[in-house]
């Protein structure tokens, strides 16, 4: 460690190890994981909501897991929670749909209807 | 794979004895079963403070807290929480779940009080790993101040802050150092006093065991600020793990070169040691620190001259506790405005205590000075055990006073506690309830002083052994009309003519309860009676006929056969054999022994 500038590119770089455990204000994305979630592919779901919030380096949500959400024949779900705990319920996720809610809703601040548990009642 | 859970498992000492780590080693394994050990992080980190519930385990991010982990219930926890998402609610803290949510850390009433800077890393990270202290901006502020600032700017910095001594004392750090700074020498030492000896005190174990490199950065700011290269951790040897985890963190912070020869490429050298002491209560006094690490007797020389003229190895020195150095790279980089708009104004800052005697939620905890008595043993302690009355809570350990319930509502800080005839100490705080009796607590303080007394100077060696002699005959109904007139004079003797802190502290104990409690020591010696029936010379164990039926409970629990009576006939006790066990009276069940 020679200076400054290197001791602060190293906590940045280290800095996404402790993230988790900080507590952050903003959206709570919970995937169902239930027997059914699972068994429609909820696992990648949860894993490339995972990753994008990762590779975007947001740090205005985290993601996490609940059992299940009720309605199976939907599945895989995942429910976003804002910070007033507003809920949104998205339903048949696909990785294309993890991208968009990323980018429209947890981003732009939009529920992107397409994929909201209303759309498919 | 992305990561996406991280489980954190207390590996302070109180839940290390609970065998933690093989609960680690258990995660491990199930979760390699379940195939997602690479999604999932395990980390074993310092102290959680809520020692009462341990061994504790968080998961993150949803932080569900869960308490008393067994390595039985792993298995579950894996393949329901961590697979599935269905949090155990079974092994969930105490007040977590409310209604249908389950509460994260922080909102839970143990933790939503407190505000933690000396134990901001304490189960939050890895205290095996430099990363993670980096990762929450470690060793930012010694860089900046080696790179940008010049020694005094660094002195002006926690003078400012208005940081006060977290061992006891409350003197103003930053005046200390500046003490140091002023004197010239060819060498200076900063010295961290780990020393922790008080009964029920662990906040310094905790913070060395939690977050070893704060205290490392501290010392080395503290070291660039007064112009010292070497520097010691005076640490007892009965803390093994706090000094496995500290050499560790040394060796860490020597490879990234945060510690040794020209760091950040600033010219400043500095380099940190161990000394271990014998855990000599004595030796958390300064000047008996540095003759223990020089080699001689742990005993105190009266001062001045300060250690800050003429310290370890008669050079300038600056000594101060592990806590209060926790606080100083915090307060170098969130700034004197931050730390002072917390605490009270001549007090800023927070306070660790460590709560334990007969409080729910013994363990630590942090709050800003100010904060009430009240508040801490209610809120944050959950009360007293069994919902029994509260008594007293001793501060400041043995040198310390106790505080009652007409003081419930004061606001905590090294003022306010002198005003009302106790101290700040260390932080430890032992409750007490209705069932204590306060002439035999004031006993077991002075059993511990006087047997820790140095027997260096008259009025500490025997006076505290003539002031155990008091208190042991009043307890024992041999006390006389003369006897509290003496333990006032004898008390105020020792207090006024002692050395060191050791003996001008140690009657206040004494003092202090005398009086607020003047009555229970009345009773002793004119009643020869214990109101809180504590002292088994004055006690007797008795049946009550009217209420024993016979079932011979008591007989088959009483250890020294003194009980007689046969089947559904009214028993009875043999007073020159009892020895006022009280097993019997936790056996009956029909409230048919009584005790007066």
């Amino acid at each position: 460690m020679k200076s400054l500038e290197e001791l602060k590119q190293l906590r940045d770089k280290v800095a996404k190890q402790v993230d988790m455990r900080l507590t952050k204000n903003g959206f709570r994305i919970a995937v169902g994981m239930g027997t059914c979630g699972i068994s429609s592919g909820a696992r990648p779901i949860l894993n490339a909501f995972v990753e994008e919030v990762g590779k975007k380096n947001l740090d205005n949500a985290i993601v996490t897991q609940v059992g299940c959400i009720g309605k199976c024949v939907l599945e895989p779900m995942a429910e976003v929670f804002d910070a007033t705990g507003g809920k949104t319920t998205y339903c048949k996720l696909t990785e294309e749909a993890v991208q968009r809610i990323i980018e429209e809703h947890i981003i732009g601040g939009n529920i992107v209807k397409e994929f909201e548990i209303s759309s498919f009642e | 794979m992305t990561e996406r859970t991280q489980i954190l498992i207390c590996g302070g000492t109180g839940c290390l004895s609970s065998k933690s780590d093989l609960i680690k080693a258990e995660f491990d394994k199930h979760l390699t079963e379940l195939g997602i050990r690479n999604e999932v992080r395990l980390v074993l980190t310092g102290c959680f403070g809520l020692c009462e519930k341990g061994p504790v385990v968080v998961v993150y991010p949803d932080e569900t807290f869960y308490a008393h982990v067994e390595i039985k219930d792993v298995k579950e926890i894996c393949e329901e929480h961590i697979y599935k998402g269905r949090v155990v609610e079974r092994k969930v803290v105490e007040g977590a779940i409310d209604e249908d949510k389950i509460k994260s850390l922080k909102e839970l009433a143990f933790y939503e009080p407190q505000e933690r800077i000396a134990l901001r890393n304490c189960g939050v990270i890895d205290p095996l790993q430099i990363d993670e202290y980096i990762a929450r901006d470690g060793y930012i502020a010694l860089a900046e101040m080696l790179t940008e600032k010049t020694p005094q700017d660094v002195i002006d910095v926690i003078k400012e802050s208005g940081l006060r001594g977290r061992g006891g004392g409350g003197f103003p750090t930053g005046l200390k150092w500046q003490f140091a700074a002023n004197n010239d020498a060819d060498q200076k030492y900063v010295i961290c006093n780990a020393d922790e000896g008080d009964p029920g005190a662990f906040m310094d174990r905790a913070i060395l065991e939690g977050d070893p490199h704060a205290v490392i950065e501290a010392m080395a700011l503290c070291g660039y600020a007064i112009g010292a290269t070497e520097g010691y951790v005076y640490i007892r040897a009965e803390y093994p793990l706090a000094i496995e985890r500290l050499k560790n963190a040394i060796n860490q912070a020597k490879e990234y070169n945060l510690l040794g020869k020209n760091i950040f490429g600033s010219g400043f050298d500095f380099d940190i040691k161990l000394k271990y002491g014998a855990g000599a209560f004595v030796c958390g006094e300064e000047t008996a620190l540095i003759h223990s690490m020089e080699g001689h007797r742990g005993e105190p020389t009266t001062k001045p001259p300060f250690p800050a003229e003429s310290g370890f190895w008669g050079k300038p020195t600056n000594v101060n506790n592990v806590e209060t150095y926790a606080n100083v790279p915090v307060i170098i980089r969130e700034g004197v405005e931050w730390f002072r708009s917390i605490g009270t104004e001549k007090s800023p800052g927070t306070k660790v205590f460590s709560l334990a005697g007969k409080i729910n939620n013994v363990g630590l905890i942090e709050v800003p000075m100010g904060t009430t008595l009240r508040e801490v043993i209610y809120d944050i302690g959950g009360g007293i055990v069994g919902g029994k009355k509260f008594k007293a809570v001793q501060t400041g350990g043995p040198s310390g006073g106790c505080l009652t319930e007409e003081d419930l509502d004061t606001p905590i800080d090294f003022d306010t506690l002198v005003a009302k005839g106790s101290m700040m100490g260390s932080g430890g705080m032992i409750v007490l309830d209705e069932d204590d009796c306060i002439p035999a607590i004031a006993k077991f303080y002075l059993e511990f002083t006087q047997e820790e007394s140095c027997g260096k100077c008259t009025p500490c060696r025997v006076g505290t052994r003539r002031l155990l002699e008091l208190l042991e005959n009043i307890t024992e109904g041999k006390g006389d009309a003369f006897s509290l007139k003496e333990l006032r004079r004898l008390s105020t003797v020792i207090k006024e003519t002692s050395l060191c802190g050791l003996g001008q502290s140690a009657p206040n104990p004494v003092l202090s309860t005398l009086d607020k409690f003047e009555d229970e020591y009345v009773a002793h010696i004119k009643k020869k009676a214990c109101p809180a029936h504590q002292c088994t010379d004055l006690i007797q164990v008795l049946i009550d006929p009217n209420e024993c039926i016979g079932c011979t409970a008591c007989k088959r629990v009483c250890p020294v056969d003194c009980i007689t009576g046969d089947v559904k006939k009214v028993h009875s006790i043999n007073q020159m054999d009892c020895t006022k066990c009280k097993a019997c009276y936790d056996a009956c069940k029909f409230d048919a022994i009584v005790i007066r």
